[in-house]
């Protein structure tokens, strides 16, 4: 105690002088016993207080502003993932509608075409009818006309070769018989 | 002139709290240097917003508790997760200290052995109590490990034993020294520089150019060692914590 002062302030070389800490005996401070108390109780004050404010306050709310982020993100994202999977879906249900309209699209066109190719076959098969109908009247016009024209032959033939025998030999032939022979002629 | 290496670690009394039997309670530098760390603790971590997007301060604080609780989780398991504030606050205390005691014509709680005792010896107890209280007797199968033949179990049961024990010793010495041997020779090479430009003259100036570069490393290696010390003790104490919450392997 008494040398300390002089031998702090002093020029004297010594790699262990004593500062001017007045009440320590010399030494290595760490080792000092008389500082042990004085430490340990303020060590304990101030550790139980920073105990205190780490667990009761800094912790939690730190933790919480972490807890509050990763939330925060995990929101976001479960909305992003929904926000998706409900466009994925509005897609889904627009290619499914698109596939349903062209599916009724096509059987639209089929049925249009098969009812057309029904009514046209109709017409066609009525047309020919008709036209076969025209023909087979045709056909009897054109018989009863050669009928009669061939009557008509019979006696122009027959007034031909009456006036013809006539001529040649002065005699009216027969009707009946100049008939008879035209038609054994017509019929050879 | 002379510069005592010693001197930084002097305990003074600022002014007296009261007595304790015959001993004297005194607030002293080193009183006053734990207030500084926990007055910045605090800051840290109450000033800081908790915003969303968080600022520099609020990034700070939650790299400290997502650097702690991720320790904490790879050492001691989840269930380590109970012990958060206490390593926390054994993680700040020590890392804001050392990192004070950095500055120059400051004090560094940590140099002092007793502190470091104790707070040795609050884990030491923290793990035997628990580790009673939560396994029993299966607690005291740390001492017998496995697949360990019977004829050498009680020399391995005596090395577990007295390793045990010695846990708060090299716990508190390895933080004690590191920072009393780190500022010891960072105030010895400072010193130089001011002895040789005293001493010497103009090459005294010229030959302290060497010293001060290595005053200057050496504070960078004291900042590494300030935070590295912090992060062992934080981390041993979960390692025994462990065998608190895990005995038997």
């Amino acid at each position: 105690m008494a040398e300390s002062h002089g031998g702090a302030k002093g020029p004297t070389a010594g790699a262990h002088t004593e500062a001017d800490g007045g009440h320590h005996g010399g030494g290595f401070p760490p080792f000092e016993s008389s500082t042990f108390a004085s430490q340990l109780v303020s060590l304990a004050i101030f550790f139980v207080v920073l105990y205190v404010i780490v667990s009761k306050l800094a912790l939690p709310r730190i933790g919480g502003a972490i807890e509050a982020r990763q939330n925060k993100i995990e929101g976001d994202l479960a909305e992003a993932q929904k926000l998706k999977d409900q466009s994925d879906a509005a897609l889904k249900a627009y290619e499914g509608e698109l596939a349903s309209a062209r599916a009724r699209a096509q059987a639209i066109g089929n049925e249009t075409r098969e009812k057309l190719n029904a009514q046209a076959e109709a017409e066609r098969k009525a047309l020919e009818e008709q036209l076969a109908a025209k023909l087979a009247g045709a056909e009897k016009t054109i018989a009863s006309t050669r009928e009669t024209a061939m009557s008509n032959v019979r006696g122009i033939a027959a007034d031909a070769a009456g006036t013809i025998v006539q001529q040649l030999s002065g005699v009216v032939p027969d009707a009946a018989s100049v008939k008879a022979a035209i038609d054994a002629s017509l019929k050879g | 002139m002379t510069i005592d290496p010693i001197h930084q670690f002097n305990i003074e009394p600022l002014f007296t709290i009261g007595h304790i039997g015959n001993h004297t309670i005194a607030f002293t530098n080193s009183s006053l240097y734990m207030l500084v760390a926990v007055a910045v603790i605090s800051i840290l971590m109450l000033a800081s917003g908790t915003q969303l997007v968080p600022g520099r301060l609020q990034s700070v604080a939650e790299i400290s508790y997502e650097f702690v609780a991720t320790m904490i989780r790879s050492n001691a398991g989840a269930e380590g997760m109970k012990f958060f504030p206490l390593i926390f606050s054994l993680f700040m205390f020590i890392c804001v200290s050392n990192l004070v005691g950095i500055i120059p014509y400051t004090f560094t709680v940590s140099s002092h052995l007793i502190v470091t005792a104790a707070l040795a010896l609050l884990v030491f107890f923290t793990v035997l109590i628990y580790g009673v209280y939560k396994n029993g007797l299966k607690f005291f199968k740390i001492f017998v490990p496995h697949g360990v033949p019977g004829y050498i179990l009680p020399l391995v049961m005596f090395i577990e034993i007295l390793s045990f024990f010695l846990r708060p010793v090299s716990h508190s010495v390895r933080l004690f020294a590191n920072m009393l041997a780190g500022h010891i020779a960072l105030k010895v090479f400072a010193g130089f520089v001011a002895m040789l430009g005293v001493s010497l003259g103009a090459i005294g100036w010229i030959g302290g150019v060497m010293p001060l570069a290595l005053t200057v490393a050496l504070t960078a290696l004291e900042l590494l060692v300030a935070f590295l010390q912090a992060y062992v003790f934080a981390i041993l104490t979960c390692i025994y914590l462990n065998d608190a919450l895990h005995p038997g392997h």
